[in-house]
């Protein structure tokens, strides 16, 4: 099975995050960044059927040249190819922009099954993953939580939690799935891995390797733009109470009544 | 184009979903500014019931998508339709409601239409012409500002509970028509085999006005059953925090936090929540906040609007207990 895994670098949700004076974006000096944490679970996921069919993982990522980085932690996870396309012409791109980007390089590569993260802990947006699976023509099931491969008809079995309930899809390879975090849990790379991650060679593809049209992506084509960041709002402690039960339980209830009005 | 601003309907056993009636409302008063008028869109196979609802809701026009293979939901399908709808009626402005079913298809429409779309949205403006949501970034570590373009179709997808359901205006109707949609059963790829419902929630997390969550404090999967009565009492739902769900004391849909849910409750009871920053990216946008916990450093204790130094094993109870009385007595 032919296996392509898109995966973004983001800062470390780790890390605090330091918006810039102006509010146009964040600061990213000395911000750590790494594979986004869904794409752990996609890589996971793609190296494990993998290891039952047999075939390859490919990783594909598209951002500037430090992308190499999160791409080489799915190589030493045990990607066997990564490609990166990076342009400047990508600047300003939103989310279809990036769709429209994977979906050409996508085109090029021979694939059974494509698997997304189920968000990117950035931009928060899980837009990327179905739009691609339209711009392919491909079905899709979203955040799931289990996969089984049917061997026999060419179609995967997934579970998906919706509201108050569990979806059980069947889906006809060639798909596009986007995952949640209970599917696996990732493994760590190890060391010999990390060596060989080290030494293997990251496509670099531009704009014009994958034919596509700059004015299809980049500021000029987003729908929608960050103007300002700014940080929560802070809520401020309230009241403590440290007496005994009793007099807890009626605070409480006064609470709900009084204030929350939910009683 | 026109100046409509349009909601689609989720719906579930006959009636629309509370973020539907959440959507009427904010599309009615963007309707005003805009000068449009408000479309419901409602796909779906025998959809009358809940098309009939909702002009007491703030539809000036419902659209009734009438089609066998809409039902069960699939992403082709719903892909399919609202794309017919919008091509057709171009719409500046389309409201989806951030569940598991607007976000699986919008972003499909989106980039089959060539549409703007912007997701979580905590807000929705019309200022200075321009379309403006706020929406949480960065795992809530910020909140930015996305402006969309002028021109063409606009798809948000707004987060439930962030406006309130406008009480329903009795008399008020809808001009109800039939929408044609193309689909044929090549067009719909994926098979829902089953649908299991969830039978322990009695109202859906991230819908629910008052939530009761449990974490490591809780000790084991047993002591869930506790915090089950108290929001049967309350009639909440139960949430959790991550350890809890990696110990498999409870299954991932409880969680609540950066790899769990968003919710934006009226009330965030937290027993046994230390209140980690990952946990906080989840519940820091409720109304107030409850906190039982044992350790009076616990973090949770900076953002509790009421914070109970003790121990959950005796308060939670006698809560129960007292809510019952309460309520009885109401
Ligand atoms: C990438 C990543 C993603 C994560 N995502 C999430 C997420 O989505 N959601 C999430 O919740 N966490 C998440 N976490 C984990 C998070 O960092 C914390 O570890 C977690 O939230 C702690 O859960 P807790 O508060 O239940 O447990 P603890 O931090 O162990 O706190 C337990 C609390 O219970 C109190 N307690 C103990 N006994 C009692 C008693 N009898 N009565 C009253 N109080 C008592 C203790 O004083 C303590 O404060 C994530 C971590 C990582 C690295
Ligand atoms: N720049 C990118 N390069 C590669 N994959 C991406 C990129 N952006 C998003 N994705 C994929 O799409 C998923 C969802 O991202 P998003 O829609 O940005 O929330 C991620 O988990 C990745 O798998």
């Amino acid at each position: 099975m032919n296996i392509v895994v898109c995966v973004k670098q983001v800062p470390d949700t780790e890390a605090p995050i330091r918006i810039r004076p102006d509010g146009s974006g964040i600061d990213e000096s000395g911000l750590n960044l790494v594979m986004n944490y869904y794409d752990e679970h996609a890589t996971e996921a793609g190296l494990r059927l993998k290891e039952q069919f047999g075939g390859s993982v490919t990783l594909i990522g598209v951002g500037p040249e430090r992308t190499k980085e999160a791409l080489r932690t799915g190589l030493a996870m045990g990607a066997d190819e990564a490609i990166l396309v990076s342009d400047v012409a990508l600047l300003g791109s939103d989310h279809l922009g990036t769709a429209r980007v994977l979906a050409a390089a996508i085109k090029t590569l021979p694939h059974d099954l494509i698997i997304c993260g189920k968000l990117s802990t950035d931009d928060n947006a899980a837009i990327v993953g179905p739009a691609l699976a339209e711009l392919l023509g491909l079905p899709q099931a979203t955040a799931i939580a289990q996969l089984e491969v049917d061997t026999s008809g060419g179609t995967v079995v997934v579970h998906r939690e919706v509201e108050g309930g569990v979806e059980v899809l069947e889906v006809p390879l060639p798909a596009l799935l986007t995952v949640e975090r209970s599917l696996n849990e990732p493994r760590y790379p190890s060391l010999p891995g990390i060596m060989k991650a080290k030494r293997k060679e990251i496509k670099t593809m531009s704009l014009a390797d994958l034919g596509v049209e700059v004015p299809s992506v980049g500021a000029t084509a987003a729908k929608s733009a960050l103007t300002r960041l700014v940080p929560p709002p802070k809520r401020q402690a309230g009241r403590m109470i440290e007496e005994d039960a009793e007099k807890a339980v009626a605070e409480i209830v006064a609470f709900l009544k009084n204030e929350a009005k939910v009683l | 184009m026109s100046k409509d601003v349009w909601v689609i309907i989720e719906h579930q056993d006959g009636a629309p979903k509370k973020i539907s009636l959440e959507l009427l409302g904010r599309a009615r008063e963007l309707a005003e500014t805009l000068g449009g008028t408000v479309v419901a869109f409602v796909p779906g196979a025998g959809v009358s019931n809940v098309a009939e609802s909702l002009g007491s809701r703030g539809a000036d026009i419902v659209y009734a998508a009438d089609h066998a293979l809409l039902q069960p939901y699939t992403a082709d399908a719903y892909a399919q339709a609202v794309s017919q709808a919008l091509q057709a009626e171009q719409p500046t402005l389309v409201l989806v409601g951030s569940t598991a079913q607007g976000r699986d298809y919008a972003p499909r429409v989106a980039a089959r239409l060539g549409a703007g779309i912007v997701t979580d949205c905590a807000s929705l403006e019309v200022a200075d012409g321009h379309l403006v949501a706020t929406r949480p970034m960065y795992t809530r570590k910020t909140i930015g500002t996305v402006v969309f373009s002028s021109g063409g179709i606009r798809i948000a997808v707004v987060l439930p509970a962030v406006y309130s359901v406008p009480p329903a205006e009795a008399g008020r109707r809808a001009e109800i028509r039939a929408f044609q949609v193309a689909l044929d059963s090549k067009g719909v790829r994926t098979q829902v085999r089953e649908v299991r419902a969830i039978q322990r929630e009695t109202v859906p997390l991230t819908e629910a006005d008052v939530i009761v969550s449990g974490g490591r404090g809780l000790k084991g999967p047993e002591n869930f059953a506790l915090l089950d009565a108290l929001a049967k009492a309350l009639g909440a739902a139960v949430g959790s925090s991550r350890p809890p769900v990696d110990s498999g004391w409870v299954s991932h849909d409880y969680e609540i936090g950066q790899t769990g849910k968003t919710v934006s409750p009226q009330v965030y009871l937290a027993c046994g929540i230390s209140g980690a920053p990952q946990h906080l990216a989840g519940m820091s946008g409720a109304k107030y906040i409850v906190a039982i916990n044992k350790d009076s450093n616990a973090p949770i204790f900076q953002l509790a609007d009421l914070g109970i130094v003790g121990d959950l094993f005796e308060i939670v109870p006698k809560l129960t207990e007292a809510i019952r009385q309460a309520k009885g007595r109401a």
